[in-house]
């Protein structure tokens, strides 16, 4: 039934060995000829047999070679077969065009003559997508697993078709564009990021060469059914409905969010149908999705060939995440910005009741997500036990990511609905967060509540706090240095474990009174009955809290508890002079002060215990994934006891409940599978709690690789366990420097750094080949100002690099940081401040450090080389 | 072991013969002149056949070391001395009795000028290596190694700028022009660079010839695994030599243009009649990229094979420097 190959020598990354013809009928019985891509008869010739079949089913315009690195990394007993479709790639032409029905029979009978029997899993991209679950839905018995990518089953009503199809499917311009002209078959390939190599185009290009090739481009297109009166909308619409037929079929979805065609919207529209589809979205790609990112193959293949793995839930206390109104008469919330406000418990769960109706009847329902762009305050803890309330999912970003990284990640999340202050609603706009606005100004509150009054709510949609655990709670954000942030999913019962933990941790009880300057935390202040006052202050700019306003907030409830973030304390520090006595005499009350989000030095809380006496210190150790690990008081430290002097920065003890291990490094700065909790160990910090994320949101892959073992978080630091089993941090694994004896973690050795004198801070880097990199020590000299930024400040840099100044460091301060460091080091570099994160100001950015040094020590083109064009978080710099 | 030594009038072959001796090997040494070596000495060219076939004669292994090493000059001397040495030593070593033959070579022959960070020992090539030396010592290194077969076998070790008290290539030329102030530091300065002691040079040839068996028919690059900027490094040099240290910095490219002038110079020297011909230039290409771009490699696979580390540190290494520069004073 084989014949010879009809494929032109020499197409990039194309066995001409897969290539093969065969005869079969098409949907009306008359005999086709197709050209399919298919490593059948080498399996078979190599003796291996067949134990699943993939099926792969390319769109329009491109043809089996889009599927060509599925075929290479095909593992041992998979056929993979990669179609062409009638009319398309290196099949026939036919006659008349095919319409959807009449190519799912065609496809049927092409498996059948292909005698592909035994489990298969379907892979197809664009209108390869409905053809092939069309076949799916007719071949359940052998259906294992579908993966779809950038594809749609169905045109969202009233919606508009895609700008470029939409243009296109005028009919003089339709067969200009898609038959005469090669236009659209070349716009195919024109879209990916980064451009495709000119060959591999030409090889997309190839089998369409004349108009005469390009009819069933041109009536693939024209076979979009937009209205009811298309012949294959009866088909597609069928396909669509038919999906839940699939509902006990694994599903993967793998995703271009930047697909100027099949947008999000359409990946939201198969989520709602397949709703226990595993999602791994790629924000930057396009169309090609497996063409902009190749790793997506491998990515597909480990989904094929893994098993579910079944994590039993921790068993845990659950806090009920909503408003404990016990004591309605209690303050709940004192503003002290603006205008001030001031609520009760009993108000504040009236109110949220309400406007959880009112939600409701804006069409707010159970398990749909729901940004918030609300500043914190009493509005935002009434929206989010709102949401809560209807047992919908709170999406909430952090103002500190930057404008542009808060719409990335709000859009990556597709919202079903925004709540926002009136001013966010530029930045809905401008970056393009999909889901229904409902503005949320002051008196909107009140207006919402008032439409909520005559809605009819049953009693199920206003849920009950302890009901459904394991529904999505809510979506949170990484502010990772490279890439847009990551969502981060919760279930209410992860959140309810990560208060009940909070609370235990700290001994926050009911009446307890704490100021919030530190919005995640104090957001939980409701469901554990505290009262929380919110100072006067820029809430998304954590240094804009003074002494003063602390102070303040202190009195406005009697507070012993401060939660505020490192850059917070840091200004309270710099501003004392500015206190009364009065004020002075306020912060002699607290007795905890809680600071999380990033690392604090000792020195800042030594002085800020000056202010507040009576307040032990406790900077919990932990991050958006898992929050918190551990805690200590970093004052209670004894520089002079040798246990508390080992390498790295000592976070404390797990707390009750989290179980901390280390997976060693290996040579090659990756962690070991093995977890140990061996005293010691330098590995990854991996951590297992009731409250660790459920998952990474739509990114299947990423959370693969992070939850190892299954229902582990890997954190992505690293560090080790004392003998007394306290958690020590050495450094973030991807800055781990993997020298030829071993790997470096660079905190210890920045520690040692920065005890020579003259040197005020100091960032220890890798530069070569991973295995064989030289530790490169980057110090900040004491008394180094931070140059201006601007042009000038730049042309100065230049100047002086002229000079040399990088190498400024003297040759006896050099040799005293060779000699405490403790490890071979290749250079020492001066800098006058190193690039630091924007939204901690704090973390040092030393992947911007490593390629800085790599092009001084090796040259522009070598930074190039090991750095490339990844796109990263903004920096800025040290103070 | 009756082990032949060339060149070992020079700093590193010293250094190989006198190790070899101290543990107890018969050495030989193939002279052109008179050296006043404390071994059995004999004199001849290594092109030279029937001086090369009395030296080898019972010997059963050979450490080459004998080599034009220059950066100017015209080809023919490097052709003579770096390839037809070899090919005759490598033809004779084969017929002999000699078991073991360690070609030793430079990182030079396989690399065109680019910045090298971690890298390995590429194969050498001759189209590729830039300038008269790497180019002979490339076609040298070929010879030797394929003449790699079970009845002699062949290791071609390449140290990389070899160092030490007494060293007159390296050490001698930037003391000289430091002490003359003419010593710039190309481009930023912040350049890594790796270097080998003398002595963790010689230990890892002796290591070849005893390693055969396991090392044979590759090129193995060694160094001190202590890369510095170069800058950094000349400053250290010159402190131990107790010279100046250089303050001038010279941009990379405008040092890259300088060399290129400066052999043009040379080469018109060389044919015009009356210009009196320049020998010692200042600077060349080569030099401007070997003193401007990165150079440092992967050891793990070396020190693997070999079984071998330096016994002695970079900055063990200055302090000895430091301590010879003052006895000499």
């Amino acid at each position: 039934m084989t014949a010879g190959s009809p494929l032109p020598r020499g197409l990039p990354g194309v066995d001409p060995a897969w290539s093969r013809t065969l005869e079969a009928p098409d949907a009306e019985g008359t005999p086709r000829t197709w050209h399919v891509l298919d490593n059948g008869p080498q399996l078979a010739a190599a003796g291996v047999p067949t134990e699943q079949t993939l099926l792969c089913v390319h769109g329009n315009p491109t043809w089996s070679y889009l599927w060509r690195r599925v075929l290479e990394s095909a593992p041992p007993g998979w056929r993979v077969v990669a179609v062409d479709q009638l009319g398309m790639g290196y099949s026939q032409r036919t006659e008349t065009p095919r319409s959807l029905p009449q190519r799912v029979e065609d496809l049927s009978r092409l498996t059948t003559a292909l005698g592909i029997d035994g489990p298969v899993a379907i892979l197809a991209h664009d209108w390869g997508g409905p053809i092939s679950l069309g076949w799916a839905l007719a071949h359940r018995e052998q259906l294992a697993r579908v993966v779809l990518t950038n594809t749609a089953v169905h045109q969202p009503a009233g919606s508009p078709l895609p700008g470029a199809i939409a243009a296109a499917r005028t009919p003089p311009l339709l067969d200009l564009v898609t038959r005469r002209t090669p236009g659209f078959v070349r716009a195919a390939t024109a879209t990916c990021r980064p451009a495709l190599p000119t060959p591999v185009r030409d090889a997309f290009a190839a089998p369409y060469s004349s108009p005469a090739r390009r009819t069933a481009v041109r009536d693939f297109v024209a076979d979009i059914p937009v209205s009811a009166s298309h012949p294959s909308h009866a088909a597609l619409t069928a396909i669509a409905e038919g999906l839940d037929a699939l509902a006990d079929v694994p599903a993967l979805m793998v995703w271009g969010l930047s697909d100027p065609v099949f947008s999000g919207r359409y990946l939201a529209d198969l989520q709602r149908r397949l709703p226990h589809a595993d999602v791994h979205t790629y924000p930057d790609a396009s169309h090609l999705v497996l063409e902009d990112r190749p790793e997506g193959v491998s990515l597909i293949w480990d989904w094929l060939t893994s098993r579910p793995t079944e994590v039993a839930a921790a068993s845990a206390e659950v806090v009920p995440i909503q408003v404990d109104a016990t004591v309605p008469g209690r303050t709940a919330i004192v503003e002290l910005t603006g205008e001030g406000g001031h609520i009760t418990f009993g108000a504040l769960a009236e109110r949220v009741d309400g406007l959880a109706r009112g939600l409701h009847a804006r069409g707010v329902r159970r398990g749909q997500r729901v940004a918030l762009l609300v500043r914190p305050g009493i509005d935002l803890t009434t929206v989010l036990y709102a949401v809560w309330r209807l047992g919908a999912v709170a999406v909430v970003a952090d103002a500190g990511l930057g404008r542009r990284r808060l719409g990335a990640a709000l859009r990556g999340a597709a919202p079903d609905h925004v709540v926002g202050f009136p001013a966010a609603r530029a930045l809905v706009l401008a970056t393009g967060i999909p889901g229904q606005w409902i503005r949320l100004g002051r008196d909107d509150v009140a207006g919402l509540i008032a439409e909520g009054l005559g809605h009819p709510l049953s009693p199920t949609e206003l849920f009950s706090p302890t009901a459904e655990l394991d529904l999505d709670g809510a979506v949170l954000f990484t502010s990772g240095a490279t890439g847009p942030p990551k969502g981060v999913v919760y279930t209410r019962r992860q959140v309810g474990a990560q208060v009940a933990l909070l609370r235990d941790a700290f001994a926050l009880r009911p009446g307890g009174r704490f100021v919030a300057a530190f919005a995640p935390f104090a957001l939980y202040g409701p469901a554990l009955g505290l009262t929380s006052a919110v100072p006067d202050m820029d809430v998304t700019a954590p240094d804009t809290l003074t002494a003063a306003a602390l102070a303040d907030a202190v009195e406005a409830v009697g507070a012993s508890i401060v939660f505020a973030s490192p850059a917070a304390l840091s200004n309270v520090v710099a501003t004392a002079s500015e206190l009364t006595a009065g004020q002075r005499e306020q912060l002699r009350r607290p007795e905890l002060v809680l600071s999380a989000g990033a690392p604090v030095p000792a020195a800042l809380l030594r002085r800020l215990k000056e202010l507040l006496p009576a307040a032990a210190t406790h900077t919990p150790y932990g991050m958006t994934e898992a929050l918190p690990v551990a805690t200590t008081d970093p004052t209670t430290l004894d520089p002079d006891d040798p246990a508390d002097r080992e390498r790295g920065v000592c976070v404390g003890a797990p707390l009750p409940g989290v179980t901390v291990r280390t997976a060693a490094l290996l040579p090659d700065g990756t962690a070991s599978e093995e977890l140990t909790d061996e005293p010691g160990q330098l590995g990854e910090i991996v951590v297992r709690a009731p409250h660790v994320k459920d998952r990474y949101d739509r990114l299947w892959g990423t959370q693969r690789a992070s939850a190892r073992p299954a229902g582990w978080h890997r954190t992505g630091d690293v560090g080790h366990l004392d003998a007394r089993g306290r958690l020590w941090v050495e450094g973030r694994l991807t800055h781990v420097v993997t020298t030829a004896d071993g790997p470096v973690a660079p905190y210890a050795v920045e520690q040692a750094i920065e005890s020579v004198p003259g040197v005020r801070r100091a960032a220890v880097v890798g530069v070569g080949p991973t295995g064989t990199q030289q530790v490169v020590a980057v110090v900040v000299p004491e008394g180094a100002a931070p140059s201006g930024s601007g042009r000038r400040a730049a042309l100065w840099e230049r100047v002086r690099g002229l000079r040399g100044a990088e190498t400024d460091v003297p040759a006896d301060v050099a040799a005293r940081v060779r000699t405490a460091a403790g490890v071979p080091v290749a250079a020492v570099l001066r800098r006058d401040w190193l690039p630091v994160d924007i939204r901690h100001a704090a973390k040092v950015d030393r992947t911007e450090l490593a390629r800085w040094a790599t092009t001084l020590l090796h040259g522009p083109r070598a930074a190039r080389e090991a750095f490339g064009g990844q796109s990263r978080a903004p920096s800025r710099r040290s103070r | 072991m009756r082990v032949l030594v060339t060149g070992a009038s020079g700093m590193l072959g010293r250094a190989v013969a006198d190790t070899l001796a101290g543990r107890g090997d018969e050495v030989t040494v193939l002279q052109r002149r008179p050296s006043g070596s404390p071994y059995r000495e004999l004199l001849g060219d290594v092109a030279d056949e029937s001086a090369v076939t009395r030296a080898l004669a019972g010997q059963e292994g050979v450490v080459h070391l004998a080599a034009k090493v220059d950066v100017v000059g015209p080809w023919e001397g490097y052709r003579r001395a770096n390839i037809e040495g070899t090919r005759t030593l490598v033809e004779g070593a084969c017929r002999g009795s000699v078991q073991r033959f360690v070609q030793v070579s430079s990182p030079s022959v396989a690399h065109a000028g680019s910045s090298l960070a971690g890298a390995g020992a590429e194969p050498a090539d001759p189209d590729r290596a830039r300038g008269n030396y790497a180019r002979s010592k490339a076609s040298a290194e070929l010879i030797a190694l394929g003449a790699d077969s079970d009845d002699l076998v062949v290791t071609a070790v390449r140290p990389h700028l070899v160092w030490g008290p007494g060293d007159t290539q390296l050490i001698g030329r930037i003391l000289e022009r430091a002490r003359a102030g003419r010593l710039p530091v190309l481009g930023r300065g912040t350049s890594l660079v790796d270097t080998t002691y003398v002595t963790n040079a010689a230990d890892a040839i002796v290591a070849a010839l005893d390693r055969a068996d396991v090392a044979r028919g590759r090129a193995l690059v060694v160094t001190n695994g202590e890369p510095r900027p170069i800058g950094e490094l000349m400053r250290d040099i010159c402190v131990a030599g107790g010279v100046p240290a250089p303050r001038l910095h010279i941009p990379a490219r405008v040092a890259w243009a300088a060399g290129a002038a400066v052999e043009g110079a040379m080469a018109l020297s060389h044919v015009l009649p009356g210009v009196p011909e320049i020998t010692e230039p200042p600077l060349t290409r080569f030099l401007a990229e070997q003193l401007s771009t990165a150079h440092w490699f992967d050891q793990r696979h070396t020190r693997r094979v070999l079984d071998w580390t330096p016994r002695v540190t970079l900055d063990e290494g200055l302090e000895l420097l430091a301590a010879s520069a003052s006895r000499n004073q």
